[in-house]
């Protein structure tokens, strides 16, 4: 193993030397013993209190099998790493090394110029492992801009003993939602299902169970405006209008993950990254009691998005060799297995699948074929921004300032001014 | 900007500046004494407003004149220059001359952000100065404990905003928020205080009348307790009722603090951004959304941002406040104040 690292260093000071001496200000990168040294500052957006614990764990180990590196581990609300991330590289300074960057902001970021291709890198060590989906959204323009971390879907999070005692099971769809929904309320006085009104990554279920979609990358044409959408966002607004659902335009997550942890709510829509801090909720000491379902189909199709996080180094890092170490370490296939086991995160590399942690956990293995099946994203670098002029629509949709065909119409035409001659 | 301004520092100073470095050298002064008395009282007084005049207009010139220029142009994140490690990224924005003033002042959103701007501080002005005024009155009277509830009600002027505001994004929680359950104690529904665009719209405005009470009653004490207790007696003496007493001696005598303070707290109030933002972050949707907050939006949290499109929010601001304290002061003028 340590052999295996001093080689690794070996290649990423070889590379270096190839590719990006002269640069004079490379004072920390340490590469002439072929040993790593300097700092490698991480901006780690996992939630607060239950992964982060763990991952830097985990970057704790890397320090070990380099004494020489020292990596400062910062921890980044999600909500607020985009934007931190933007100020500082457009600035120049205090970016850090390396960043835990969503899907869809890694197309925006590499776009922007602010990350380093990772291509011959050591960061990409064992390149054929990783599963094409995760794959996807690190490319742009024929070059790799990121190592995938983690994949994830979403599915239905329920609350085993309060469906129990209403007696209902895992809705399959959104008829069958209704249904529960409505027992539930009269059995045990709860509400069904927690939608998150402030975040509209929650809605793409729902558009893609219409059979709709945000826009289609292959013909440049804008769909969320096509009827589907529509019936998109009449099914939220109908699951919130009757009570099916409880929503929040203001503090959503926190609220949805207290009223579920407290068992206020029976289900919530809600993806692999959320369970350790669920399982640290009172209704959940006994762990069975959560259980995990597809999410329920719209007319068309169960439509779960693909997501995850990738980890990518900033172009202008100091110590660009140690960074390219860090980031292969982390998305080693024994980094993988062990947030496998820990957090039940869902590897992006193959082979960690077959890990003992991996095989173990049930959380894993229920989203394995939901990923295999989730609904890949336009990997645009505007991915990212089709968020913000949707997530203003479906508030307003949910709070009744509009109506689902004008919010449609709306999030269409700003899409059509974002993204330049699209049709 | 910087030389500029410094260029015509030494000019307002006139020749004084020039003469003042030949005294130094022992040349014998031809000018007349007028000169000479002025600048050896004045002099230093140019030095030392020099490094201000030099600091001002770089952290305020400078960032002004380049907003304008910005405005006027298709800036944004993908084409503006940057430093990306060693990579160093010409900007390629062009000028675009009037398009964004046109686009928005034609749009909608524009006008419609400005709308809601207009109600927020006409409202948030207005009720803030009639309690200001009314706690004002009655502290300015002898009543038991009067300092204890001075303290009490200065108390939200000296918690730092963003805690207050903090503080009441957790009484407002629609769930879990102390206000929903003294309601739900006495057997009234919860209100969705920041989830419906009207009482969301309620919610910023009451916050920011309890932020901006304080300074009003405190400004408005000050203005009561200048008024002479001559005048109340003697129209005591006239039988003057209290309510004729107050619109004939208290008003008028508080005219000069009033003005003064409600032309400070519509500017403030205008440009409120910390209320609006990390209370409801302009939400609903855009239901609570102020111009500045809306300009911020377009520079700090779409992507990609928008510069171009923020600073010509950022300079229709301050055109606007501008108007308003110009036509204010020519109103003021006209009913006789000496401004």
């Amino acid at each position: 193993m340590r052999r295996g690292i001093t080689a690794t260093a070996l290649v990423a000071a070889l590379a270096l030397a190839a590719t990006a001496c002269g640069s004079g200000d490379k004072s920390d990168g340490g590469k002439s013993s072929g040993e790593l040294s300097g700092t490698v500052t991480w901006w780690d957006t996992s939630s607060v209190g239950s992964e982060d614990k763990v991952f830097k764990k985990l970057a704790e180990g890397f320090e070990k099998k380099h004494p020489k590196v020292d990596v400062k581990y910062v921890s980044v609300p999600f909500g607020d790493a985009q934007n931190k991330f933007k100020n500082a590289a457009q600035a120049g300074s205090s970016a850090p090394d390396v960043i835990r960057s969503e899907v869809a902001w890694t197309p925006d970021f590499a776009s922007l110029g602010y990350l380093a291709p990772l291509d011959g890198t050591p960061a990409l060590k064992n390149q054929d492992d990783f599963l094409p989906q995760a794959v996807a959204s690190t490319r742009f323009e024929d070059k790799t801009f990121a190592v995938p971390q983690v994949i994830d879907s979403m599915g239905i999070f329920y609350n085993k003993k309060l469906m129990e005692k209403a007696g209902v099971e895992p809705p399959a769809n959104l008829e069958e939602l209704k249904a529960s929904a409505k027992k539930i309320k009269d059995k045990t006085g709860k509400t069904g299902l927690y939608l998150r009104g402030d975040d509209p990554y929650f809605f793409l279920s729902f558009l893609y169970g219409e059979g709709g979609d945000l826009v289609d990358a292959e013909t440049k044409t804008v769909t969320v405006d096509k009827p589907e959408g529509v019936k998109a966002f009449k099914a939220v607004k109908a699951l919130v209008d009757d009570g099916t659902a409880k929503t929040d335009a203001s503090d959503g997550w926190e609220n949805m993950m207290q009223a579920f942890k407290n068992g206020d709510v029976a289900m919530m829509i809600n993806g692999p990254w959320a369970v350790a801090d669920t399982l640290t909720g009172k209704e959940f000491t006994d762990k069975d009691n959560l259980g995990i379902a597809t999410v329920p189909a719209g007319s068309a199709a169960h439509g779960a998005p693909q997501g995850g996080h990738n980890l990518a180094v900033y172009a202008g890092s100091k110590n660009l060799e140690a960074s390219y170490a860090f980031v292969e370490y982390m998305t080693s296939v024994e980094s993988q297995a062990t947030t496998a086991g820990e957090l039940n995160l869902l590897p992006t590399r193959t082979s960690a699948y077959a890990k003992k942690e991996a095989v173990n956990s049930e959380i894993v293995g229920f989203f394995k074929p939901v990923v295999e099946t989730a609904v890949e994203r336009p990997w645009i670098p505007e991915g990212g921004s089709l968020f913000a002029p949707l997530g203003i629509e479906y508030t307003k949709v949910l709070t009744g300032q509009t109506t689902p065909e004008k919010a449609a119409k709306t999030t269409g035409d700003a899409y059509r001014k974002l993204l330049k001659d699209w049709k | 900007m910087a030389v500029h301004t410094s260029q015509s520092v030494v000019k307002a100073a006139g020749d004084d500046v020039a003469r003042g470095r030949s005294r130094g050298t022992g040349t014998p002064p031809p000018a007349p004494g007028r000169f000479r008395r002025g600048l050896s009282t004045h002099w230093y007084a140019w030095t030392m407003v020099a490094p201000v005049v030099v600091v001002i207009s770089v952290i305020i010139g400078y960032p002004l004149l380049r907003g304008i220029y910005l405005s006027m142009t298709d800036a944004n994140e993908r084409n503006v220059a940057r430093t990306i490690g060693v990579n160093e990224l010409p900007a390629t924005y062009k000028f675009v001359g009037a398009d964004n003033y046109i686009d928005a002042l034609t749009g909608s959103q524009f006008l419609g952000t400005l709308g809601w701007t207009l109600v927020w501080t006409v409202s948030c002005v207005s009720i803030t100065f009639a309690l200001g005024m009314a706690l004002a009155n009655i502290l300015n009277r002898r009543i038991a404990g009067r300092s204890a509830y001075r303290m009490a009600l200065i108390l939200p002027w000296a918690i730092p905003g963003f805690v207050s505001v903090f503080a009441w994004r957790f009484l407002y929680n629609e769930e879990r928020g102390l206000l929903n359950t003294v309601l739900g104690g006495v057997g009234i529904d919860g209100i969705p205080w920041l989830n419906d665009p009207t009482w969301a719209k309620f919610a910023v405005i009451a916050v920011n009348v309890w932020l901006g009470v304080p300074f009003m009653m405190v400004a408005l004490l000050g203005g009561l307790q200048s008024i002479p207790s001559e005048q109340y007696e003697a129209a005591e003496m006239d039988g003057a009722t209290a309510w004729q007493r107050f619109r004939h001696i208290t008003l008028p005598g508080l005219r000069p603090v009033s003005t003064t303070v409600i032309l400070l707290s519509t500017i403030w109030t205008f440009n409120m951004f910390p209320v609006i933002f990390l209370l409801t972050r302009g939400g609903p949707g855009e239901a609570t959304q102020i111009l500045v907050t809306q300009a911020y939006k377009f520079s700090f949290e779409i992507s990609p941002r928008d510069f171009a499109q923020s600073s010509t929010w950022g300079v229709l601001i301050l055109v606007l406040l501008m108007l308003f304290a110009v036509v204010y002061r020519r109103v003021l003028r006209s009913q006789g104040d000496n401004w």
